[in-house]
């Protein structure tokens, strides 16, 4: 028995010794860390995953690996979709591992959860994966940034452009969760301001997987256009059986709301043909996006999304504006990066907002027929610019308490 | 399981061997959070509740639940829910969704103690499921974005859990008391006749106990600590969500039960502990994308090999060579 | 018009004819299930990750090999059945004598390794499988657009679903399994090898869960979710049916698709929940399931 206290004795005086080294590096910090945050094994792994985190990496080399001479870092971690495991993480980061900036981030919930975590502890946070607008709108934080796109830039991008071309009479297939009725609800004022009118839709459950019964309540309802308000297995199982039930031939119209890349080519572009989608990024739309992504192929295998390219910019604005600023310290940083415009192959004159949204162009595209398509990647073709300060949701409508009463 | 007797010096030693027990434990417990990130103890903690909640059924009742994740989840969105919309201090909060849980589970209990083994995990899979699809429709959950920014609030309005530290001695103190409880439950004449039933519900029942009121309340105690996990941990994390409510996490209190050890009081403690340990580092690194392959393949390991758990077989070893 | 329930009849027609496309799926699956609880007594919970294994067998065979639908359809489900077997005899044998949820505890724990070494290598995106040339397109039924690959689901699985009835209530080798199912040490007595027995039943639940997935490849994404999900639905119709009943696994399953199927049109929210409110009503009433025996 006394040999084992003393044993615990000593195992104490260690442990708190360590901790208290833990605590000294912190002070000095001569290290720039980011951690990236992401889904990396579940349903949302192929648009961010293992590639965001390759794009991370790609803007660390392409800096130097050293921002004014001192070493940057990233540690990544799977949240599995699921907000205690990503908050819990992100808290241990910057508790234990004094991360500055959490990059990465798909899963609204967990974004949400995160960025409350990251506002807590001062942190800077840069959301490139997450779809709802929610995140600077009623939970914006002074900490976090929204980079790549939002469900509001979706909705009013693929919605106004598909009623001008007189798709007026919608019908809806909504994912029975937050993200599907925020998407339905712009959508649906989108249509009523742009002169259509919505005749119906139906909520299906997260994860379904037979859409047969949906769709036919689709065809019955007559509507010209057939929105998808899902995203993920749910978008891509719809429109199979669209396909498969004729839908584009008997003369409705489908319109996605929420698709990326990997989606397209994953289910090609025999199902897929005449889609009209938002995207905030197409890697073959200049010859810089066309440089950037052969580059990051040649290292992943596969053409980036918009939210992997997203990740190289916005990692590649942070260590700019850590450059400039001369520090690692959130404030300043912050006020850099927005006073700062973004210029690269993703973005020209990117502002970031107050409320952290950052605005960019965002792009109307149309996915390919077959026979259009020239190689394996070849897969949208880009209809219009929707222009930056169309694109997102304007301050003057935001509930954000950041920029309230303006 | 085979009836131990022991004679009374025995029982004495055994007695004091396990004071001294309690007593280390206790200690490493109250100076754990110097040497390791308190949030992780705290989860490793809420965890250790409910699988040892689970375990009050499975191990002591005989009864398999596959529907747990409906308590830890009440227990936290209706924790979540008056903390933020009520105002009410933490404790109070914690006691109202512990005792939701514990109406709950006498819901749960009453339809699915009817029935035995596969039928009665199916009828508590099937009500979970039930509850799951409520938490998604029922506006006050926030949906799949949950409810967020829970605060931690002040205990008993004078102590701010804000800090970690606090906050780990509060969670400290009720797994502390979750954990008396289940033992208290399981060393007092009830647990005696629980068991009993286990063994042989035939013969409890012809020696005129009601089977079904036993169990009803062991499934009441274990839903409604249950609830207190949950409501626990959506103090600590300050968000409460539908993960904590889809079936998986009954698959995974149950993992962690099995890897512990089935029917010991030690066991599920030791099972959170590996899990969420194993959760939290291989998260990290190059393994993160095996996390399921590797929890699957320790669920297999567990059946074909240490049935008994890590703690059971630690137990069975102990037996063997030093009794 | 004349509506039925505030809905054109043509409407429901067509959801009741899907509903019932869908419910000889759970038909198929459920009695995979069924068939294997009823002799080894043990609930498969990789049965979900087995039917997606078919359709990825189905998959990489027309990638790599060049092997068309068709040929799938045999070859795949012999492969995963190998692999059934191979299963069974190495780990589930060891656990006959144990209590059965300690069989369901293993094949859940094979089920996540299955499952989450694919996810792995093949990422979660779907995987593209076009229908076979000969079922494509469809026809209008009037109410409908039918596509004859849908049809062609019906006619197979209920094919299946009630050829393996016929096997087993109506042979000699079904007669075996029946007996196996009440008494194996007496089946043993009279010269049958009833382990043997024991290991191509799973095999052959195995394969009919392998043959749905081949079934689904063409309609559903071929990914390595697709199974976990459609498992605890396909769960609650075997208990419903009632444990180990095959012909209350047929039926239920094309009950429950139509039960599913209404509830899509009246209250989709609460399409995927539905089968689990019935099957807590139905245990209520009859503890044994619609078509079991009381124990």
């Amino acid at each position: 028995m006394k040999m084992l206290k003393k044993l615990m004795c000593s195992a104490i005086v260690s442990a708190m010794a360590a901790a208290g080294a833990a605590q000294a590096k912190g002070i000095s910090d001569d290290e720039v860390r980011i951690g990236y945050l992401a889904d990396m094994s579940g349903t949302y792994s192929a648009l961010a995953g293992s590639g965001g985190l390759e794009a991370a990496k790609m803007a660390i080399e392409d800096f130097g690996g050293k921002v004014n001479g001192k070493k940057i870092t990233i540690v990544s971690a799977d949240d599995q979709n699921k907000p205690d495991i990503g908050a819990n993480k992100v808290r241990q980061w910057i508790d234990v591992d004094n991360i500055d900036m959490v990059a990465g981030m798909v899963s609204s919930a967990v974004t949400i959860a995160v960025n409350k975590v990251v506002e807590a502890k001062d942190k800077i946070s840069i959301v490139s994966g997450s779809a709802s607008s929610a995140i600077t709108n009623q939970y914006c934080t002074a900490n976090s940034v929204h980079y790549v796109y939002d469900t509001y830039a979706l909705a009013h991008g693929t919605g106004e452009a598909v009623v001008q071309e007189g798709g007026d009479t919608w019908f809806f297939l909504t994912a029975d969760y937050a993200f599907g009725h925020a998407m339905e609800g712009d959508v649906t004022s989108v249509v009523k301001a742009s002169g259509g009118k919505v005749v119906g839709g139906v909520r299906h459950p997260l994860a379904t997987n037979d859409f047969s019964s949906f769709i036919l309540q689709a065809q019955a309802s007559g509507a010209k256009i057939v929105g998808l308000a899902n995203a993920g297995a749910d978008t891509t199982n719809a429109l199979k059986t669209a396909k498969e039930f004729g839908v584009v031939q008997a003369g409705q119209k489908l319109a996605g709301l929420l698709i990326f890349l990997t989606d397209v080519y994953s289910l090609g572009l025999e199902t897929t043909q005449g889609l009209q989608l938002t995207t905030g990024f197409y890697w073959d739309r200049t010859p810089e996006t066309r440089a950037w992504a052969e580059r990051y192929k040649e290292r992943t295998g596969a053409m980036p999304t918009m939210v992997q390219a997203g990740i190289y910019s916005s990692v590649n604005h942070y260590l700019n504006a850590v450059k400039a600023a001369g520090t690692d310290a959130t404030e300043a940083v912050m006020s850099q990066m927005k006073k700062t415009p973004i210029n690269d192959f993703f973005a020209t004159n990117g502002q970031i907002r107050d409320d952290g949204r950052m605005i960019h162009d965002m792009y109307l595209a149309e996915v390919k027929k077959p026979s259009e398509s020239q190689s394996e990647w070849d897969l949208y073709k880009i209809l219009r610019t929707i222009p930056a300060d169309k694109a997102f949701r304007p301050l003057s409508e935001s509930k954000c308490k950041l920029v309230a009463g303006r | 399981m085979t009836t131990q007797t022991l004679d009374s010096s025995a029982m004495d030693k055994s007695v004091s061997k396990n004071r001294m027990l309690y007593a280390v434990l206790l200690f490493l417990g109250l100076v754990a959070p110097l040497a390791i990130y308190p949030v992780f103890l705290m989860k490793v903690l809420c965890f250790a509740l409910f699988a040892c909640a689970f375990n009050l059924m499975l191990g002591y009742g005989g009864l398999l639940s596959f529907g747990h994740a409906a308590f830890l989840a009440t227990g936290g969105y209706i924790t979540g829910h008056v903390v933020m919309q009520w105002g009410v201090t933490p404790e109070i909060g914690i006691l109202i969704g512990t005792l939701c849980s514990a109406a709950m589970g006498f819901v749960f209990g009453k339809l699915a103690i009817r029935r035995q083994g596969i039928y009665f995990a199916m009828i508590t899979l099937a009500l979970s499921q039930l509850v799951f699809f409520l938490y998604v429709q029922a506006p006050f959950t926030g949906g799949e974005n949950g409810l967020q920014g829970i605060p931690r609030g002040e205990l008993f309005g004078v102590i701010s859990l804000a800090d970690n530290m606090p906050m780990y001695y509060f969670v400290f103190a009720i797994f502390v008391l979750g954990f008396a409880l289940i033992h208290r439950t399981i060393h007092s004449p009830f647990g005696q006749i629980l068991k009993a039933i286990r063994e042989n519900e035939p013969r409890a029942v012809s020696l005129g106990y009601d089977v079904d009121k036993y169990k009803l309340v062991a499934f009441v105690i274990s839903a409604g600590l249950a609830g207190l996990a949950g409501s626990t941990k959506s103090l600590v994390f300050q968000l409460s969500s539908l993960t904590d409510a889809h079936w998986h996490m009954s698959g995974e209190v149950i993992l962690m039960t099995l890897l512990g050890g089935v029917g010991t009081i030690f066991g599920p403690v030791v099972g959170a502990a590996t899990v969420v340990t194993l959760q939290n580092y291989l998260s990290q690194g190059p393994l993160a994308s095996w996390v399921p392959v590797i929890l699957g393949l320790i669920f297999v390991i567990c059946v074909l090999i240490f049935r008994s758990g890590i703690v059971g077989e630690i137990q069975k070893f102990a037996k063997k060579n030093f009794s | 018009m004349a509506e039925l329930l505030g809905f054109p009849p043509q409407v429901l027609f067509g959801q009741l004819l899907i509903g019932l496309i869908n419910g000889s799926f759970y038909a198929l699956l459920s009695l995979g299930l069924a068939i294997i609880f009823g002799l080894l007594n043990i609930i498969n919970f990789a049965h979900g990750a087995q039917y997606m294994l078919g359709a990825f067998v189905a998959w990489l065979g027309l990638k790599f090999l060049g092997v068309n639908y068709w040929v799938s359809l045999i070859l795949a489900p012999l492969v995963v059945a190998a692999i059934g077997i191979a299963l069974e005899k190495t780990l589930l044998r060891r656990l006959y004598k144990e209590d059965h949820l300690y069989g369901l505890l293993l094949t859940f724990g094979l089920a996540l390794m299955i499952e989450g070494s694919f996810v792995h290598f093949f990422g979660v995106s779907g995987q593209p499988y076009s229908v076979p040339q000969a079922l494509t397109g469809g026809n209008n039924l009037g109410f409908m657009f039918l596509p004859t690959y849908r049809a062609w689901i019906i006619v197979a699985s209920l094919v299946i679903c009630f050829g393996t009835w016929y096997m087993i209530e109506r042979t000699k080798l079904g007669a075996y399994l029946r007996a196996g199912t009440e008494n194996p040490q007496l089946l043993q007595a009279f010269g049958i090898n009833v382990p043997l027995l024991i290991t191509l039943t799973y095999g052959y639940g195995v394969a009919l869960a392998a043959f749905a997935g081949v079934l689904a490849a063409p309609i559903y994404s071929v990914s390595p979710v697709m199974g976990s999900n459609l498992l605890i639905v396909v769960f609650a119709v075997v208990v419903i049916g009632g444990m180990g009943s095959i012909m209350g696994a047929i039926v239920t399953g094309l009950l429950m698709g139509l039960i599913e199927g209404l509830t899509k049109v009246f209250y989709p929210e609460a399409s995927t929940t539905v089968i689990f409110l019935v099957m807590i009503v139905v245990l209520l009433v009859r503890p044994a399931g619609l078509f079991g025996k009381e124990a």
